[in-house]
């Protein structure tokens, strides 16, 4: 196990240096500049060079690039071009919304589809299926912006249950936070309860159908019992490996829902540099989400070792 | 349902009875303000970004400031003598003057803000070059000395748009200009402080009033008269989607949005606890930029074509839309301003198709495709280029329009290179009236070739006439240059205005007093 895990994290690197190359040369191949953008539309072009130059853009291309790694494999992730702040420290202040944005959503979602998906497959054919799935094809049709609309207008605007936007710390006020993080989470859970929902559904159904189900019904298991403890179980492996793969999802989502509900987290940040041309805080974003999307999806495949004892390192 | 928020806001009210809300009094007047941006720079004289300048009036003050009827007061200054020989402006500060640090304020501070600010800005720059020197006569007061007559020396000092020549204490303005301060220097000052350590970009920027600051004692006019605070503490809040900002007003989570779109502004008219202000009774002004480096804008004639293909009422439907928050305007230094006329364009702009295609008969144009960039991600501006394309294509002309975000455009405006090899021929924005007061406060009047704005017009005529503006100092005879600027302009076009439009405030029927002004100000303002 320990030998898989060392494997599997020297095989960040590579993928981490391709995501590098990748987002340093795709943001230097885009138009756009951010000493323009620093400068302000009344500035002149003189203004504008003065301010490339301070920045370093005037360097060429691999200089710029091997300035950056270098910086970066010292810890020193850069100051961004607009916030007189290291890169760090902005993704440090606005770390806290996106987690606890994406472990709202993560609990919501697992809680809903997984109990949904298994009853659905249990009831195969029923009307709570059919409703599961017609839902589950709608949650994946409408986007997220849409979808947190109308939940602004209906629990905001119309009924005024919660609050339209904004982010309370969770060390500041625990139900301020927990009543800004519904509408959010929510929007952002339809999509991943549609997947979720969706992949167990067809899952348990294999495993329904197995001999040891059929076995274990004759021994005069419960229902109950049979689902949770034989079917679910040895599902389990497929609905993790989506629940891993969703965090992609669940990133790129958190842009859109961060932006609709006014949340100060990493998503809105990404979108905010990307307008503005910050480089060391779209390089350092990008990286550490791929950090993040790797090292997720490693604990996933070391988890498959808990529900399928078949599988070892 | 209604015991379900009932039941948040009781806990959320216990929770910040045992403290637990963090460090905001009780019983605080706090403004909740979306803006039309993040404020990521502090510095007001490092970028020309509206979001710093606004940022800036809060923190910062002036020596002089402009009034309703754009006539320059004092602000800092208390009273100011000039020489006979017009040569020697003698400037004494008022008593009491302090920054946020309870240091007071002095002429040294004065001296470096100006220095620096004059490297940066244009006007500044202009004023500098006339300068022979500048002295400390005490500690209140400074002199300063010019080398010939210059007539926009109160103008330039009083300029109320960006670089706005705001005054900070002399270990900050010794700053390089080509460096943004720190945001441990962000003192000013000004009516309100900045708090620093509550400046989350991305999220929110706090300003609390200054308690030390003495407003003057007249009553509050323009950017001039006394800015008298009202309230404890300014939040602005970052929203950037426009709906998220527009349903939170109307859920009475913020007091204001500084901009809202004109799309939306029928959705807030109707709701009764919401009214619109019109702070800026100049408004803006659509404005068309000409390249002239390059086929077929190398060309004035050609581009006299364009003004005659144009009109401005189509425009301002496309983006404006209701009658009530636009109009139209040809005076090139804004209508109502005391240098407004429509001098030598009184047969433009109406859309004559047959005198465009005649003129470019006879400018012999080649079919040259304009390379013409619209920018589609601000929605103010989205709109402008396919009008323009429309009409120009009616008028003879053949356009390649190129869709890009504004930041794409604001770089690739910079490039003189030919449009075929990522330069451009034409682009539209949006000029704050405020920026373009006179021939000389407006950037896209500079017609110095290499040195003037993006579009690098090169006329020997518009520039001497905008020195002798400069240099004058009868305003009479000074409305006689900036006249004369506005009918060359129509013989070698720069740039075409396209319309005057009115960007109101949103705000909750609770907020007062607030300003009418070329830039959002929060003095005056209270809040029920």
């Amino acid at each position: 196990m320990l030998d898989f895990i060392v494997r599997r994290l020297i095989a960040i690197v590579p993928v981490l240096t391709v995501v590098a190359v990748f987002v340093f040369l795709m943001l230097r191949l885009t138009p756009g500049d951010p000493a323009a953008v620093i400068a302000g539309d009344n500035a002149t072009s003189d203004q504008i060079d003065d301010i490339r130059a301070k920045l370093g853009l005037n360097e060429p291309l691999w200089t710029q690039f091997a300035i950056w790694i270098s910086s970066i494999l010292q810890g020193d992730f850069g100051e961004s071009y607009f916030f007189k702040k290291t890169v760090a420290e902005l993704i440090a202040q606005r770390v806290e919304p996106t987690l606890a944005l994406a472990t709202c959503t993560l609990i919501f979602a697992v809680s809903v589809s997984v109990p949904v998906g298994v009853l659905a497959a249990y009831r195969q054919g029923s009307m709570f299926d059919r409703v599961v799935m017609g839902f589950s094809v709608l949650g994946f049709s409408v986007p997220g912006f849409v979808i947190g609309y109308c939940l602004i207008y209906v629990f905001a605007i119309e009924l005024g249950w919660l609050p339209v936007q904004g982010y309370t710390r969770i060390g500041v006020n625990f139900w301020g936070f927990l009543e800004r993080m519904v509408l959010p989470s929510l929007t952002l859970s339809v999509g991943f309860i549609a997947l979720i929902s969706r992949i167990t559904r067809a899952s348990v159904l294999e495993v329904l159908n197995e001999d040891y189900i059929r076995t274990a019904r004759a021994k005069g298991l419960s229902n109950r019992v049979v689902l949770m403890r034989h079917a679910l179980r040895n599902a389990a492996v497929p609905i993790l490996t989506v629940i891993g793969l969703g965090i992609a999802i669940l990133i790129g989502g958190a842009v859109i829902t961060e932006s609709v509900f006014g949340l100060p987290g990493l998503g809105r940040l990404t979108v905010e540099a990307v307008l503005s041309r910050d480089f060391p805080t779209i390089q350092t974003v990008i990286l550490m989400f791929s950090v993040v999307y790797v090292v997720i999806n490693l604990l996933i495949d070391i988890s498959y070792t808990l529900f399928d004892p078949r599988i070892r390192y | 349902m209604f015991v379900f928020r009932k039941s948040f806001a009781t806990l959320a009210a216990a929770a910040s009875a045992v403290g637990l809300l963090g460090a905001v009094p009780a019983g605080a007047q706090t403004v909740s303000v979306v803006m039309h941006s993040d404020l990521k720079i502090l510095d007001p004289i490092w970028t020309t970004a509206y979001i710093v300048r606004n940022h800036g009036y809060l923190v910062w003050d002036t020596l002089f400031a402009m009034d309703d009827k754009l006539e320059v007061k004092p602000q800092m200054v208390d009273k100011y003598d000039v020489s006979v020989d017009k040569l020697t402006y003698t400037f004494t500060l008022r008593d009491g003057l302090e920054w946020h640090d309870g240091k007071p304020v002095t002429a040294e501070d004065c001296i470096a803000s100006i220095k620096r600010w004059g490297a940066k800005d244009s006007m500044g720059q202009l004023l500098l070059t006339r300068v022979a020197e500048f002295t400390k006569v005490n500690d209140k007061t400074f002199a300063m000395k010019l080398k010939e007559p210059y007539g926009l020396v109160l103008q330039s000092l009083g300029k109320p748009s960006s670089n706005v020549p705001f005054m900070m204490p002399a270990r900050v303005a010794a700053t390089d200009p080509n460096t943004q301060i720190k945001a441990e220097d962000v003192i000013g000052s000004g009516p309100f402080i900045f708090k620093r350590d509550e400046w989350k970009p991305g999220e929110k920027t706090v300003y609390v009033k200054n308690p030390k600051y003495k407003p003057r004692s007249e009553p509050v006019s323009g950017m001039a008269g006394g800015k008298v605070v009202k309230v404890d503490r300014i939040e602005w809040k970052v929203l950037g989607d426009h709906q998220t900002a527009v349903n939170a007003l109307l859920n009475a989570e913020i007091d204001m949005i500084e901009s809202p779109p004109h799309d939306l502004l029928p959705v807030l008219a109707k709701d009764k606890n919401v009214k619109l202000f019109n702070y800026n009774p100049l408004g803006l002004q659509y404005t068309f930029r000409f390249n002239v480096l390059h086929k077929p804008f190398d060309n004035p004639k050609i581009r006299q074509a364009v003004l005659y293909a144009f009109n401005q009422k189509d425009f301002l439907d496309a983006t404006i839309g209701d009658p009530k928050w636009y109009k139209e305007c040809k005076a090139m230094f804004v209508c109502g301003t005391p240098l407004e006329t429509v001098k030598g364009w009184e047969d433009k702009l109406s859309s004559n198709f047959e005198k465009s295609k005649a003129l470019l008969k006879e400018a012999g144009y080649d079919g040259t495709p304009v390379v013409l960039m619209q920018s589609t991600d601000l929605a103010s501006l989205t709109n402008l280029a396919p009008v323009a394309k429309n009409l120009m294509e009616k008028g003879g002309f053949k356009v390649d329009m190129q869709a890009m975000d504004w930041q794409t455009l604001v770089s690739r405006r910079t490039k003189k290179d030919p449009p075929d090899k990522g330069g451009w021929n034409a682009f539209l924005t949006a000029w704050v009236a405020a920026d373009i007061l006179n021939p000389v406060m407006a950037g896209f009047f500079n017609a110095g070739c290499d040195k003037a704005m993006f579009g690098w017009p090169c006329d020997e005529q518009i520039q001497k006439l905008r020195d002798q503006y400069a240099s004058e100092t009868d305003p009479a005879k000074q409305k006689g240059f900036a006249e004369a600027v506005q009918v060359r302009v129509t013989e070698y076009p720069t740039h075409i205005h396209l319309g005057q439009w009115y960007q109101p405030f949103a705000l909750r029927t609770s907020l007062d007093g607030a300003v009418q002004a070329p830039v959002p100000v929060f003095w005056n303002m209270t809040k029920k």
